[in-house]
């Protein structure tokens, strides 16, 4: 027999909030949520038949549809020739792809020499357990280097067409902010709790993945990658402002010119050495303990921390335009 | 190995560390290290180059880290690459040096550094890839080399230039996609990515025959790739706006040396990786002179129409690829190498060309319609020089670089054993003439005085040698390139000749 208890009492114990709540008579985030009422808004006539009327005059000064036969001729032409260029290039590559050896034979050209020189001979020769590792960051090397400098000149390139660094007075500044306020995260307790909780382990998991990258599957682009995607989560969840009080601008900028240039110095080591012949003194190490495996860990550790601030600088450079 | 064997390890990983660096300074300091790094570029590659001839080695395999070559990366360095090199440094400083004045008007001041960074690592994707003796490396720097140049196009943010850049960027990653779809398959057929391992596989695949079709379909999809990329005559509709409207700096490098790194890379699948052989059997360069002699005549003929006279320079580049590809069509060892020589006038020409039409406008209130130039010759006497020189050696005065590649090419094609002949010569005339037409037409707008009242009326001003004389030594060492082109072409062509022997 249970024991009778007070209403209040009875109304408190989670059970019951959980069949109010789904039964539609309290909402237990009203008071503790940042919510926005929905507007309702007004079409403005005048300015919508304005608009129309601009768009009007543009089609009819660009291109007169209704008496311009040359440029409907070509709108047709245009339409099946994309079709039919795209079919013969559909047709062209399946044919190509039905001659091609089967996948994963085991006379195929591409099962020579060379993989089984990687399979055989790659952890004696780079020291990692991991032969994808050991090929792109060591036999390969050079390849590796330069995708991580596509990765730094797409970053450029974004920061170029979406960084805005004209001056603002102090008007468009508030506008900025009242602008950013509204779209901002609210400060959303679910996402906060469910954030404050993952983004350790996420940041944890990124290291191990970069750490761990010689040993087992993983390293630099994939553990990057995840302490990217936890960055991005933590600005979603707390907001520009308190990321900004360990990741700014200059971190990224400092972060990715030392990783970069501590990989071209120690690349160029040694490919100078190897290219020469000379003994680089790099130590392999132990296989299979952290610290071996020569240079590919640290070469890891830069590649990893690139990625990492290259996905959040898109992220963050797509959303308002700066850090 | 000697150190001078170094070089263009030093060069490719210099100017990429360049680029890393530039990240961090501001845009005056990345200014002077590519000014610095370009240089340094260029006198190495003329020291392994004075190396190379003295010695009599044709040709050396640089090996990439500590392991030989199927499993490590390498480079090749032989006359014909060095000599490609070292042109592609000396126009890259001379654009900059010209476009420099103008870059602060073009580009906002808190972007110049990715300006430079873009232009460092724009320079190492293109000695990677005159360098490389692997086919994937090579793909890994066209991708630096596709970015950079969008960013390059779009980094003056107008309407027009985002426009253009969107459209670069869409045609050239048809391109890069088409030149990753047939390395794959490469890859799939060979088991290798090393050029000299995919050749002899190559030539055992079509001994026995068993890969025919899908062979053809790689040569085809790697060709168009690069085509599109290089901007031969169908696929030029980014052209105009891309080369017209971006940096002066910019235009002059996309045009000059962006293109010219895809057709090097052409020339090298054509020679290193399939064979030349097999190339020829194919039939695609019959395409390729098709549509050369197609860009040759639609160019010019494009550029004539054109009214501005940045667009219509721009439209002049697609003739001249034409004449490139023409040359490679013709598949003879002749016609191959008055293309390549043909690479190096464009090159020294077009730049000068876009180098010197800003100086025109400059002087013209800005506008590059083709009305308000006129007599701006003697506003800017060295723009109008410049301008002068350039447009005498694109139309194939003697005396001047254009002139030998057109000699080079009538050669070719006399010495053509089928039916290319008679096509060849008649086109090259043709767009001779055409070409004459337009830039005759602008010489003699440039060149006519206006009254001082209208002049004053219209605000124009002049600009002397104290004003500009960075402005005025570029022009003075571009014309002095395309001297050298054009009256000491024997050497080069030479050099070329060799380097064309240890290139294959």
């Amino acid at each position: 027999m249970s024991k009778p208890i007070p209403e209040e009492e009875y109304r408190k114990k989670p059970l019951t909030r959980l069949l109010q709540w789904v039964g539609g008579e309290i909402d237990p985030f009203l008071e503790t949520m940042e919510t926005q009422k929905q507007q309702n808004q007004k079409p403005n006539e005048r300015l919508i038949r304005k608009h129309r009327r601009d768009l009007d005059t543009v089609i009819s000064m660009v291109h007169d549809q209704k008496h311009n036969k040359v440029y409907k001729l070509f709108r047709r032409f245009y339409k099946v020739a994309s079709v039919v260029c795209c079919l013969a290039l559909i047709a062209m590559l399946l044919t190509a792809v039905s001659y091609l050896p089967p996948v994963g034979a085991a006379d195929n050209p591409s099962s020579n020499e060379v993989a089984a020189k990687y399979i055989e001979d790659g952890l004696q020769d780079t020291g990692a357990v991991n032969i994808v590792t050991g090929m792109i960051l060591d036999y390969r090397a050079f390849d590796t280097f330069g995708e991580s400098n596509v990765l730094f000149i797409a970053t450029c390139t974004v920061l170029i067409l979406l960084r805005s660094d004209k001056k603002k007075d102090k008007r468009q500044e508030e506008a900025e902010q009242r602008r950013e306020q509204h779209y901002e995260p609210k400060d959303d307790s679910i996402l906060q709790r469910i954030t404050f909780l993952l983004f350790p382990i996420i940041v944890i998991y990124g290291i191990y993945v970069i750490l761990n990258g010689h040993i087992s599957p993983g390293g630099g682009f994939s553990g990057g990658a995840i302490i990217g995607a936890g960055l991005i989560l933590y600005a979603n969840a707390f907001g520009f402002e308190k990321l900004n009080r360990f990741f700014t601008e200059k971190t990224y900028k400092w972060i990715s010119f030392v990783s970069l240039s501590f990989y071209c110095l120690a690349k160029s080591y040694s490919f100078f050495t190897g290219a020469n012949h000379l003994e680089s003194g790099i130590p392999l190490g132990e296989a299979g303990a952290i610290l071996s495996s020569g240079l590919i860990l640290p070469l890891n550790i830069c590649v990893g921390l690139v990625v990492a601030c290259t996905m959040y600088a898109f992220y963050t450079l797509f959303r308002k335009g700066g850090f | 190995m000697k150190l001078v064997q170094n070089v263009p390890f030093f060069c490719i990983m210099l100017s990429m560390f360049s680029g890393t660096i530039s990240s961090v300074l501001p845009g005056k300091w990345a200014r002077r290290l590519n000014v610095v790094m370009i240089s340094l570029v260029t006198g190495m590659t003329l020291w392994l180059l004075q190396y190379l001839v003295g010695s009599g080695i044709g040709s050396y395999t640089y090996m990439m880290g500590h392991f030989p070559a199927p499993w490590g990366n390498e480079l090749r360095v032989g006359l014909l690459e060095v000599v490609v090199a070292l042109f592609f440094s000396v126009i890259m400083l001379l654009s900059l040096l010209g476009g420099r004045k103008k870059l602060d008007g073009e580009v906002e001041a808190t972007k110049h550094n990715i300006y430079y960074i873009l232009c460092n690592l724009l320079l190492s994707s293109l000695l990677a890839l005159v360098y490389t003796n692997d086919l994937f490396t090579a793909y890994v720097f066209v991708e630096i080399n596709t970015i950079a140049a969008c960013g390059l196009i779009m980094i003056r943010q107008n309407g027009r230039c985002i426009e253009a850049a969107v459209r670069y960027m869409i045609m050239s990653l048809l391109g890069s996609g088409l030149l990753l779809l047939s390395i794959c398959m490469i890859y799939d057929l060979t088991g290798h990515l090393l050029m000299e391992n995919i050749q002899q596989q190559i030539r055992v695949i079509m001994e026995a025959g068993t890969y025919r079709i899908p062979m053809l379909i790689i040569i085809g999809i790697l060709t168009v790739g690069l085509a599109i990329k290089s901007a031969l005559f169908p696929f030029h509709s980014w052209v105009p706006d891309a080369y017209g409207y971006s940096t002066v700096s910019s235009g002059a490098i996309l045009s000059s040396l962006v293109s010219k790194g895809y057709i090097f890379l052409l020339f090298k699948v054509f020679y290193r990786v399939i064979g030349f052989q097999h190339i020829a059997d194919s039939h695609i360069l019959n395409l390729l002179f098709l549509f050369g002699l197609c860009g040759m005549i639609f160019g010019s003929a494009s550029a004539i129409w054109e009214k501005d006279i940045r667009r219509m320079i721009a439209f002049s580049s697609v003739a001249q690829i034409g004449y490139i590809y023409m040359g490679l069509g013709l598949g003879t060892e002749a016609g191959v190498i008055a293309a390549i020589f043909h690479v190096l006038v464009h090159g020294a020409t077009k730049s000068l060309l876009f180098v010197s039409a800003i100086g025109l406008t400059d002087v013209s209130g800005g506008s590059r319609s083709f009305f308000e130039i006129t007599g701006s010759a003697y506003r800017n006497k060295a723009a109008g020089v410049g301008f002068l020189v350039a447009s005498l050696s694109m139309v194939g005065i003697p005396v001047f670089s254009g002139f030998v590649s057109k000699l080079l090419f009538a050669e070719a094609a006399v010495l053509v054993p089928n039916w290319k002949l008679f096509p060849t010569l008649i086109v090259l005339a043709i767009s001779t003439v055409l070409n004459a037409i337009y830039f005759l037409k602008t010489i003699v707008r440039i060149y006519t005085p206006v009254k001082q009242e209208e002049i004053r009326a219209k605000g124009y001003f002049e600009l002397k040698f104290p004003e500009q004389k960075l402005y005025c030594v570029t022009i003075f060492l571009f014309v002095l390139v395309n001297l050298i082109l054009g009256m000491a072409s024997q050497p080069i062509i030479a050099l070329i000749t060799e380097g064309l022997h240890h290139f294959a």
